[in-house]
């Protein structure tokens, strides 16, 4: 008789953290095809324009990379917090507060031009910061339950930004609720002409590696992967938790914010209700199948764009509802935390 | 002040408290099982979400209000198996499996209500629940108006707080649950199996989710629409947390909340405060905050609370 056996691994061989993720993504696209085989489409063609709509065109990808610098600042975010295992959940409100300082900044008519978009960028990560300092204190110091009050805040920083846009910032000539255009000046640099490649993509791709640095190479990202691994071995090493929370959930907080500054300042030069169709909870999906590595943030980021671009052709084209791209991120954030399983098991067959 | 005195102290406002607690009492107890268990669900926004869509659709097709309670159950249950799969057979992380739940179970409902509904221009509804009067008692002057003319989810939800305090405290079944949430080695030792009573809790925790969800779309509202939870899960988490994970000061906390709910919603008709409404909407969610950072130091979890048990290790 063939048993299978799980046993502890000593260490993970560095191919597996690239294969399983891949694995992850397998296992995502097979189960999400018996869902596009419900809505009554082709898989092969609804799965064509899925996965290659950003690549079909010079002008589709580029696009496909603008929508992945929000989500791989999300996606940063997320990284960082949960390897302190503070549980961020509340990238999406540190988003919006990252976009409603830009946004404020970038109207500034007393302001010189060229100090707005390094002040919209600063102001930007200090709003995220700020945010995620709440949650932070209300656990070190109250002992209140992080996930609860990130997620609580998200809601409360959302209401806060319509209630902005409602009132104060509501344009008074067409009378919609967004807030009003950030100066000329404020716009981010474009990086290539006639496309919306704009200074925010830059930041994204140049903030992985420099996290990653300060993740591997800094006293804070030794202390921050302390904390998380074993908190009590930590304190008894003399490394100050409340310090650490703190300094991780600012940290995870200004990269969140900075998400929520590129949308406002490369794409919609203002804030509005559709700002974040849920770039934070996506973080989480991007941070998990990264394996919290700050390096692997920018393929998922880039993979999970092609599917948000790619769900809204494949729908136009075969009438499968574009919410594909949501149970996409749900089912590949439960394949890729089953699947590291098998960076701390291995299966053994007996005889 | 009088103004808003005025605004509370009406038979209407105290019916309100009980018609918004309702859900969050449901789904309430049903995240305290888990807890109680060991197990954190965070799955419980989406679930309720995903009930609120089932129930919904089964209602709208088949003509029953109550089977649409019951589908919504069924579908909670099964997002609770899921749960269970994947914290207490895998024994994976509480926080991320729950959001992974969450996620899965948000875009589901998204995805079939698009693929039943379409995008018609009107969105479809059904006959909600009507108030059930209790004979006799709801005769009497102020209270039979304030506690007995409600919807029959209502009388089952506050039924259910004597009746889980019971089950939790008086029942084999009980004891298992809390010695397995308390001390899951111990609990093992003496022959209870804790990850079927983690799988019990859950599923009847996902039943009562959905159930509660179902309740939004089917008695308090007419129809379904996508912000139809909006943060009402992750209150309850918050109010386990503030109950203490007692049913009965469960049940108090859900009553606080929809006092608060029901208040923001009589100052925003009345205009008797002049701030955008959206500050009102705000309220319950920074109360709930507040309440969590004023008991959150003395309130004890279950011991086991997010610890995965495998057998086979010491």
């Amino acid at each position: 008789m063939i048993r299978l056996r799980l046993e502890t691994r000593s260490h993970t061989p560095g191919w597996l953290k690239l294969v399983l993720p891949l694995l992850a993504i397998l296992a995502t696209l097979l189960i999400c095809a018996g869902l596009v085989a419900m809505a009554g489409a082709d898989v092969l063609a609804a799965y064509s324009k899925l996965l290659l709509s950003a690549v079909s065109s010079r002008f589709n990808f580029v696009e496909t990379l603008v929508k992945a610098a929000p989500i791989a600042f999300t996606g940063l975010a997320v990284a960082v917090a949960f390897r302190a295992k503070f549980w961020n959940i509340g990238a999406e409100g540190q988003l919006l507060a990252g976009a409603m300082a830009a946004a404020f900044i970038g109207g500034r008519a007393a302001l010189p031009g060229w100090s707005l978009v390094p002040l919209m960028l600063l102001c930007g990560m200090a709003a995220g910061a700020a945010w995620a300092l709440l949650p932070a204190l209300l656990k070190t110091r109250y002992r209140v339950d992080d996930v609860v009050t990130t997620l609580l805040l998200n809601f409360i920083m959302f209401y806060l930004m319509m209630a902005l846009v409602d009132g104060p910032w509501k344009d008074p000539l067409s009378g919609y609720p967004d807030s009003p255009d950030i100066r000329v000046a404020a716009e981010f640099p474009i990086l290539l002409g006639g496309t919306r490649l704009h200074l925010g993509v830059l930041l994204a791709f140049v903030a992985a590696p420099l996290v990653w640095f300060l993740m591997r190479r800094t006293t804070l990202g030794f202390n921050i992967r302390a904390v998380g691994e074993n908190a009590t071995a930590a304190r008894y090493a003399g490394i100050r938790i409340p310090v650490v929370i703190t300094g991780t959930a600012a940290l995870s907080g200004a990269l969140a914010g900075l998400a929520g500054v590129g949308e406002v300042g490369g794409i919609h030069f203002q804030v509005m209700a559709g700002l974040s169709p849920g770039y934070g909870y996506t973080g989480i999906v991007i941070a998990t199948l990264a394996l919290l590595n700050p390096l692997g943030v920018l393929p998922a980021a880039f993979f999970f764009a092609v599917i948000i671009t790619g769900a809204e052709s494949m729908s136009r084209a075969t009438g499968v509802p574009v919410f594909l791209a949501d149970v996409f991120q749900g089912v590949a954030l439960i394949s890729m935390l089953i699947a590291i399983l098998f960076t701390q098991y291995r299966v053994r067959v007996q005889r | 002040m009088t103004e808003i005195l005025g605004e509370i102290l009406q038979v209407g406002f105290f019916a309100a408290i009980l018609r918004i607690a309702t859900p969050l009492i449901l789904a309430t107890i049903g995240e305290m099982f888990t807890e109680r268990g060991g197990v954190l669900n965070l799955g419980i926004e989406g679930i309720m979400l995903l009930g609120s869509m089932a129930g919904f659709s089964a209602a709208y097709f088949s003509g029953s209000l109550w089977l649409g309670i019951l589908a919504a159950m069924a579908v909670g249950a099964l997002a609770a198996l899921l749960m269970g799969f994947l914290t207490v057979t895998l024994g994976l992380s509480q926080h991320v499996s729950g959001i992974g739940t969450t996620l899965l179970c948000t875009g589901l409902a998204f995805f079939l209500y698009r693929l039943i509904f379409g995008q018609p221009s009107v969105p479809p509804n059904v006959e909600a629940f009507q108030a059930v009067p209790l004979p006799l008692v709801s005769k009497i002057p102020v209270l039979g108006p304030m506690l007995f003319n409600h919807f029959a989810l209502v009388y089952l939800a506050l039924l259910l707080v004597p009746a889980a305090a019971f089950v939790l405290y008086h029942t084999p079944w009980g004891l298992s649950l809390r010695a397995v949430g308390e001390n899951p080695r111990a609990a093992d030792g003496a022959g209870v199996s804790v990850a079927k009573m983690r799988y019990q809790a859950l599923v009847l925790s996902g039943m009562l989710m959905g159930a509660a969800g179902a309740y939004l779309s089917m008695a308090q509202f007419n129809a379904f629409t996508f912000g139809v939870i909006s943060g009402r899960g992750w209150v309850c988490i918050a109010l386990v947390v503030f109950g203490q994970w007692s049913p009965w000061k469960c049940l108090a906390g859900a009553l606080l909340f929809g006092f608060v709910d029901a208040l923001q919603l009589r100052l925003q008709a009345s205009g008797v405060i002049d701030i955008p409404y959206q500050f009102f909407l705000m309220l319950p969610f920074v109360l709930t905050i507040v309440a969590m950072g004023a008991v959150s130091r003395s309130a004890t979890p279950p011991a086991a609370l997010l610890v995965p048990f495998r057998k086979e290790e010491r």
